[in-house]
């Protein structure tokens, strides 16, 4: 369908949604994609969330408490795996398909079909994946990482099941990503230039090519682990001339630009909200897509400060380590704008606010343990401690998960045409910005003072710090039932919203009212 | 849909399909990296071409030999002596005890790696027990010679070698040819610890 083409008053099965189940099964509604994307991804976070209270169980006190030291890798790798590839990336291509057309004022994704088939596949992939718990063998164990030859020579049966859900996964990451890329290039609004784009467009544009970029080479380290399994190459087998060292090599080219596709995106949520509850224009819009753009090309050469400990020569130490402290100087130049847009600005701190102002302030701190471990020598004493655990779910959980959260709130009532329920808003708030800090911050000490990763049993000195942060953790995952009862409550009614919805709010998708129509910009409006 | 999203859709797929061969590109590539810098202490699994760099009064230099089994190759590996001092530019000729512990004939590959790297474009070998696999019957023993010098290029700060062999079962590996690919199939990473 032509962007330009009205919808005329005949066609009036296109005006609303269709009746029944298969109105979200035949789908092609960018709206209608983007809340199956956005319940999917709850439905992950939930069951990858259910994993880790497993693992918090098991470590609430030393020795071995609850399951089995297998069934423990298995929580901690599907853990991994559905949060990173289940909830934190659905939940921005959710966001994408909602706000993307409607904040560049296209009628709809460029290629509808393509994009109900990039949602619909992922359900089997995660089916796939999930079944391998009921399999002989069990599920993977090998951690979210898949390092060869630990998940070839050493995997257990539904390592293949694994390879192919993996493959899914990709397939519809990049079918998500040529959709948005193609909408944002082809059909903006006129007027619209790309400096004139919502930063959220922007941060996604970023991060659509970022996957464009990585997610064949993970589909083709996945496939070369299948070739090793079952057809008899060498790629990681030592003794056949592989090397199992080139694995970690393919693995974190993809994996660090990787972690920046969790994250980019939350620097564009971050920028909308910061700026309408400051009740100011953005400060630097033009540094903050400098910076993304800097971020997303630096990322392609730091892959090695993953793994510090494998016995690098010298230079590449180096290099690595400079490489990966340069990111912090955009990422800086993000973090003083934000700062920047709220100086003197007329602030309210309704939940969306709370979300973002604690999306800063603990991803910067999540940034700073960053640069402790991009310190070479010192590495070699973090590496694959809880001091790692520490920094990557500081820039994950109060990072990604909090800008989800905060987007969640914000744009909810241009959903649904319903205001949320501001004092449930807030306690969730409060109970998820204590729950995250007490289980993550003590897992800096612990892991300072040795603790390994990934093992279900520790020495009996990190008994306390462990007990606080499993408590911690069920604080946080309980708060996150609140979380869905307020969304359901918001569903289901509320006071009605204003198309602009917040005092400050900007942008077109403010312009239409609230709730969204079924059909949005099906006449292109005019940016100046 | 109009002109200009279709070239964009025709790019992006071009450049998925790219970047997915440029995954299996990067095992060529990593390997050749490796074998130019003469990093990650591979070293070539044949013979030196040049027999010419006998020299009298090198240096001295110390010499570990240290054997792995891996995963569970069942059979007795070791060097005949742990460490041995020899001088750069001069052959040395070492030896490695093995025995076929099993009741089956079996066939190992035996993986060389250097450390410290740098030390791995200088150390050249005249032969080795590692330039072929090794068929033993059961309980044979065998005591497998590698003849070696170090250049006189060897980096000054180096004095001290670690050279270690990591030996595979390749038994169920026979069809592949292992002395055609000497020349592109490189050692075990060198912190690879034995299992």
């Amino acid at each position: 369908m032509s962007a330009v083409i009205e919808s005329h008053g005949h066609d009036d099965h296109h005006h609303g949604p269709a009746k029944g189940l298969t109105r979200w099964l035949y789908t092609t509604n960018h709206k209608d994609i983007g809340s199956l994307y956005l319940w999917f991804s709850f439905a992950m976070f939930l069951i990858g969330g259910a994993m880790a209270m497993v693992i918090r169980a098991e470590l609430f006190q030393p020795g071995m408490q609850i399951v089995e030291p297998e069934f423990y890798n298995q929580m901690l790798t599907l853990h991994g795996l559905i949060m990173v590839f289940g909830a934190v990336m659905p939940a921005f291509v959710g966001l994408a398909n909602w706000l993307v057309p409607m904040m560049v004022g296209a009628p709809d994704m460029a290629l509808p079909r393509m994009n109900n088939l990039s949602f619909w596949i992922l359900p089997f992939a995660f089916f796939i994946l999930l079944s391998s718990l009921f399999m002989e063998g069990g599920a993977p164990n090998f951690g979210w990482t898949f390092y060869a030859p630990l998940s070839t020579t050493y995997a257990p049966p539904s390592v293949t099941f694994f390879i192919f859900a993996v493959h899914i996964m990709g397939a519809s990451s990049i079918m998500g990503s040529i959709n948005v890329i193609v909408t944002i290039m082809n059909m903006r609004a006129p007027g619209m230039t790309l400096m004139k784009m919502p930063l959220f467009v922007w941060s996604w544009l970023i991060t659509a090519y970022l996957l464009i970029a990585v997610m064949p080479v993970l589909a083709g380290a996945v496939t070369m682990m299948l070739m090793d399994i079952h057809f008899g190459t060498s790629f990681f087998n030592a003794a056949g001339g592989g090397d199992p060292v080139l694995f970690q090599h393919i693995f974190w080219f993809f994996g660090h630009p990787e972690v920046y596709i969790m994250i980019l995106p939350a620097f564009g949520i971050a920028s909308h909200i910061i700026e309408t509850f400051s009740r100011k224009q953005l400060f630097g819009y033009a540094s903050m897509v400098w910076a993304m753009a800097s971020i997303a090309i630096l990322s392609f050469v730091v892959w090695a400060h993953h793994m510090f400990t494998v016995g690098l020569p010298l230079a590449a130490e180096l290099f690595f380590m400079w490489a990966t402290m340069l990111i912090a100087v955009p990422t800086g130049v993000k973090v003083f704008n934000w700062v920047t847009t709220m100086f003197k600005g007329s602030i309210s701190y309704e939940t969306p606010m709370l979300f973002a102002i604690a999306f800063v302030v603990l991803f910067t701190i999540g940034g700073f343990s960053g640069l402790m471990l991009a310190i070479t020598p010192a590495d070699f004493q973090y590496h694959d401690t809880y001091f790692v655990v520490a920094h990557f779910h500081y820039v994950l959980v109060p990072g990604s998960v909090f800008s989800i959260m905060a987007a969640v709130y914000y744009w909810i009532p241009k959903w649904t045409g319903n205001m949320y329920d501001e004092r449930l808003g807030k306690l969730h708030f409060w109970l998820s910005f204590i729950g995250v800090n007490v289980t993550f911050f003590p897992q800096h000490w612990i892991g300072l003072a040795g603790m390994p990763r990934r093992i279900p049993d520790y020495a009996l000195q990190f008994a306390d710090w462990n007990m606080i942060s499993s408590v911690g953790a069920f604080l946080f995952g309980a708060s996150q039932i609140l979380f869905m009862f307020i969304v359901l409550k918001t569903v289901m009614g509320g006071k009605k919203a204003t198309p602009q919805v917040w005092e400050g709010s900007r942008g077109l998708e403010w312009t239409v009212e609230s709730p969204a129509p079924y059909h949005t910009f099906t006449t292109p409006p005019k940016v100046n | 849909m109009n002109e200009g999203s279709k070239k964009t859709i025709k790019t992006l797929c071009f450049a998925v399909l790219g970047m997915f061969t440029f995954s299996f590109a990067l095992v060529p590539l990593y390997n050749v990296f490796c074998e130019v810098t003469g990093l990650n202490g591979k070293i070539e699994l044949r013979a030196t071409s040049n027999k010419n760099i006998e020299i009298d009064n090198g240096r001295d230099i110390s010499i570990q030999f240290v054997s792995h089994n891996n995963e569970e190759m069942p059979w007795t590996f070791k060097p005949s002596e742990d460490n041995i001092q020899i001088k750069t530019g001069k052959y040395h000729t070492a030896t490695f005890y093995v025995k076929n512990t099993t009741r089956k004939r079996m066939v190992a590959q035996a993986i060389p790696s250097v450390a410290p790297s740098n030390a791995a474009a200088h150390l050249k070998k005249l032969e080795c027990f590692c330039f072929e696999k090794q068929e033993l019957a059961p309980g044979e023993e065998a005591l497998l010679p590698v003849r070696l010098i170090f250049d006189d290029e060897l980096p000054r700060s180096i004095n001290s070698v670690v050279l270690s062999y990591t030996i595979f079962d390749v038994t169920d590996y026979n069809d592949i040819e292992f002395a055609q690919r000497n020349g592109d199939y490189h050692s075990n990473h060198e912190m690879e610890p034995s299992i």
